[in-house]
């Protein structure tokens, strides 16, 4: 006897729909004994980490806090995985957005607050936008791998805003703690119920919108689609692939860069040390599962703000190390891309003189 | 006589197609079995079925009176199944020797390259065949790398031997000679099982013939029990094959006049030497050749995929040479591409999706930055019902069509802007023949209301009864001009094989 696997032509939508959740389950499962043996109770463990982060305003409150720019980070992705572009930079398009509409929050002087938003909105998108643009650039000129150049320019990126805020932007009665002067009112989003969610979080709902309206309805998602099913045919029907190339990119920093606008108009109300704990890098995981739909992201993106969240709980109540919340997340993505493989084939135990 | 594979009530489904309704059919051992159908037919999806590429939802395929399943095509090979795809699957910067050895199994880690050779060789002095085993496969034409995969094959000595059109990438001499080959193998107890939609070549090659349609096994006959009339009406049924008129070209408006053009290749060798031709408004100016002799670096440069290294191209009296003058007239050039799957199609894309590739951003499809989703949607109800597409449930990838059929998608959308001039490689390879006529139907429809078409083909036939004029290529250089009304096939044959020129 032996096991083998064997491809599935087909997968019913119910098994496709059920699969994602089974692999929860079993994760839930196999973390269930990491936490048996730390000597904490699994039952109660996962019954903590839903009440932390759904179950009070308070908990539901962070939990979006969190999801928020984890959908605009994995939008911005997956609208370059769309085109078969692979954008690993979100965490530095982040930065970049943060700061730029830190530079304008800072230093612009302006007063009105729908003024300053708007300003402090379009510079993230164009931080951004430019830092993935440069990969787009040497992409389209000169096929570059945009996989590196996006990759490496994160920890540009990470280390300016470092540089910044512990040089020129630092808060000079900030007792010389890394981080810049608070924004005045006028750039801060406004916050709800006492918490700390804000609006950042229908702009994102919104975001996903007009990027779903993008990709399916007009000229330039459909471009985008027929250069990433094959390129050789766009350019034979005339598209304007290097064009394309750098667009795209462009425009996947840019709206993960309004993720780096929302931490620091809607939360952080200044620029620090570490904005982002790995958002850019939990959105590359988020678009794949997601595949190649906004609402998708929108849904997974969520999930991870209740893991980021719940996570955060088991730390503090169990005192589990924090290396803990992290195998247990990873668990759960493990299963997660096992799920996929098993949409996509099946396990068979044969005899053992069968060919194969 | 018991039979080497023995199909039985074969059916296969995908979601919203029944590709095999009822299939059943018999190969004995030492015979060529020949597949005919109409496009989408389910030729192909048989021939993956029995390779083990797919698997039946019902039915049994008995081997030797044994009953078998197949998970992979590595199963099939392995009771001796073998297949020669279309498209090949060669590694082009290993050598000849290297790329069949790779298919071998149990070729020990440390082995002796001298024996293994010897092997190969063996088989290749057998057929006759002129082949160096130590070339590169990039170097090679197309034909000599089917010859390879079919060497493979049987180098695993495999008994039935299955062939999805090979002749559709074959030039004519080709073709004839891995006829022999097959015969010869043939008579050695192999059997094959064969598709193609070229008539000819069927009378000319089967023992048996089954004809498919729409996914059932219809009748098989003998060889001596069907002509080509009686095949084709059993293939198209009632449908009717469309009827044309030729007139003659009036050759007064000159629309495309190319002098002296060259183009090197990357490898720095000459793909077009000097060539000049004239192109009148109406004409259809069939360009024969043996594959790989220029053709498709012709058809390359005048639509804007290749730069020209000397020489001009004249549209009119306007030099479009060089391609930012040329970007606004190709607008007005068709082209059906030699390599449909590789630059014609987005295959994850719907049908409708791939139609307008060409036109997406016109006023027809497009409001403002949004697409007309219902004009699209028109145009491939109407394009598809126009050309007979087999496009199955709405919304389905094009790249689940099949081969024909993604064919015609290509030549609909082509077409559909009224161009004015068509560079048309190979338009009806892999098309039946009811197809074929459709496509000829339209070709000479526009050539009537004025497209100029440059029709780059290998099928004698359809050269001879489309053409206005036949220009003849070899490496690269236009060696002879001939009137088709005239002609011969054997003066042509000559001209293609480079040995006189006119
Ligand atoms: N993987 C697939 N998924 C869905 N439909 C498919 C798939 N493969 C084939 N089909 C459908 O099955 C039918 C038969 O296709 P098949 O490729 O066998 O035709 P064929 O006889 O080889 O035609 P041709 O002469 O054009 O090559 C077609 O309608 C095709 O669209
Ligand atoms: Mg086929």
């Amino acid at each position: 006897m032996k096991l083998i696997t064997e491809k599935r032509e087909l997968s019913s939508q119910l098994f496709r729909f059920i699969a994602p959740i089974i692999s929860v389950l079993v994760a839930l499962f196999v973390a269930g004994f990491l936490l048996q043996a730390a000597g904490v109770n699994p039952a109660q463990a996962y019954f903590e980490i839903l009440q932390e982060a759904l179950g009070s305003t308070y908990g539901l409150s962070e939990t979006l806090v969190k999801t928020t720019p984890l959908i605009f980070a994995s939008l911005g992705v997956s609208l370059a995985f769309r085109m078969q572009i692979w954008n690993i930079g979100a965490e530095g398009q982040i930065y970049m957005g943060a700061c730029g509409a830190s530079g304008v929050a800072l230093f612009s002087g302006i007063e009105s607050h729908p003024v300053m938003i708007t300003a402090m909105f379009l510079a993230a998108f164009l931080c951004g936008g430019l830092w993935a643009g440069v990969a787009g650039i040497l992409r389209a000129r000169w096929r570059v791998n945009e996989v590196i150049v996006t990759l490496l320019m994160n920890y540009i990126a990470i280390l300016g805003v470092d540089y910044l805020i512990y040089g020129p932007w630092k808060d000079p009665k900030g007792y010389n703690f890394p981080l810049t002067a608070q924004f005045s009112d006028a750039a801060r989003l406004t916050e709800y119920f006492d918490t700390r969610f804000h609006s950042g979080f229908f702009l994102a709902l919104f975001c996903a919108l007009v990027l779903y309206l993008f990709m399916e309805r007009t000229v330039w998602g459909y471009e985008i689609k027929v250069i990433g099913s094959n390129p050789k045919a766009a350019r034979y029907a005339g598209m304007r692939t290097g064009l394309a190339i750098f667009a795209v990119l462009f425009l996947s920093g840019a709206i993960a860069g309004i993720a780096g606008f929302g931490e620091v108009a809607g939360l952080q109300h200044r620029l620090q040390h570490g904005i982002s704990p790995g958002y850019g890098y939990t959105a590359i995981i988020i678009a794949w599962l997601a595949k190649r739909s906004a609402l998708g992201v929108v849904i997974v993106s969520f999930l991870m703000g209740v893991l980021l969240v719940g996570g955060d709980s088991l730390q503090l109540t169990w005192q589990l190390p924090v290396a803990f919340v992290y195998a247990f997340q990873g668990l759960i993505l493990f299963f997660l891309l096992a799920s996929d493989f098993f949409i996509h084939n099946r396990l068979k135990l044969v005899k053992g003189d069968h060919h194969a | 006589m018991s039979n080497l594979l023995q199909i039985q009530n074969i059916r296969k489904t995908f979601p919203g197609v029944v590709a095999l309704d009822d299939i059943s059919l018999s190969i004995a051992p030492g015979e060529i079995h020949t597949l005919l159908g109409e496009n989408g037919a389910g030729k192909s999806t048989l021939m993956n079925v029995l390779t083990g590429l797919y698997r039946p939802d019902r039915g049994e395929i008995l081997f030797d009176g044994a009953p078998i399943h197949f998970n992979s095509p590595r199963d099939s090979l392995a009771v001796g199944i073998g297949m020669v795809h279309q498209h090949f699957m060669l590694v082009p910067a290993h050598t000849v020797f290297e790329n069949i050895l790779l298919a071998l199994d149990g070729v020990p880690l440390l082995f002796s390259k001298k024996k293994y050779k010897q092997q190969v060789q063996t088989i290749l002095d057998d057929l006759e065949l002129d082949l160096d085993l130590d070339d590169p496969v990039w170097k090679l034409s197309i034909g000599a790398q089917q010859w390879i995969e079919l060497i493979k094959l049987l180098a695993r000595d495999c008994r039935l031997l299955i062939l999805d059109e090979p002749t559709a990438v074959l030039t004519p001499q080709e073709s004839a000679r891995l006829f022999e080959v097959l015969t010869r193998l043939r008579d050695r107890g192999k059997s094959i099982l064969f598709i193609s939609h070229k008539m000819r070549e069927v009378m000319e090659l089967s023992d048996r013939v089954t004809v498919l349609k729409k996914g059932c096994s219809l009748v098989t006959l003998k060889r001596g029990e069907y002509d080509e009339n009686r095949l084709a009406s059993l293939m198209i049924g009632e449908d009717q094959i469309p009827m044309w008129i030729k007139p003659a070209c009036k050759r007064d408006q000159l629309a495309l006049e190319i002098k002296n053009l060259s183009v090197r290749n990357t490898r720095g060798r000459a793909d077009l030497d000097n060539f000049n031709m004239k192109l009148y408004r109406g004409q259809i100016l069939g360009v024969a050749g043996v594959a790989g002799n220029g053709q498709k670096p012709l058809a390359e440069v005048l639509t804007g995929l290749k730069e020209a290294t000397s020489g001009r191209i004249l549209a009119g009296d306007k030099d479009i040479t060089n391609s930012t003058a040329r970007s606004s007239y190709i607008a007005g050039i068709a082209h059906i591409p030699e390599d449909r799957k590789s630059i014609g199609i987005a295959p994850d894309m719907t049908v409708g999706d791939n139609l307008i590739m060409k036109n997406f951003n016109s006023k027809l499809f497009r409001r403002w930055i949004f697409q007309d989703r219902a004009a699209i949607r028109k145009n491939a109800t109407a394009k598809i019902d126009q050309f007979a597409i087999k496009a199955g449930p709405d919304g389905n990838p094009v790249r689940y069509l099949s081969g024909g059929n993604i064919q015609k998608v290509i030549i609909a959308r082509e077409l559909s802007e009224k161009p004015a001039v068509l560079v048309a490689l190979y338009p009806t390879r892999g098309l039946d023949i009811g197809s074929a006529e459709y496509v000829h139907k339209v070709i000479i429809d526009g050539a009537n209301q004025g497209m100029s078409t440059i029709l780059i083909s290998e099928d004698l036939d359809e050269l001879l009864k489309l053409s206005d004029e036949i220009v003849v290529m070899f490496r690269g250089r236009l060696v002879g001009c001939v009137d088709p009304q005239e002609t011969t096939r054997e003066e042509i044959g000559l001209l293609m094989s480079g040995e006189v020129q006119t």
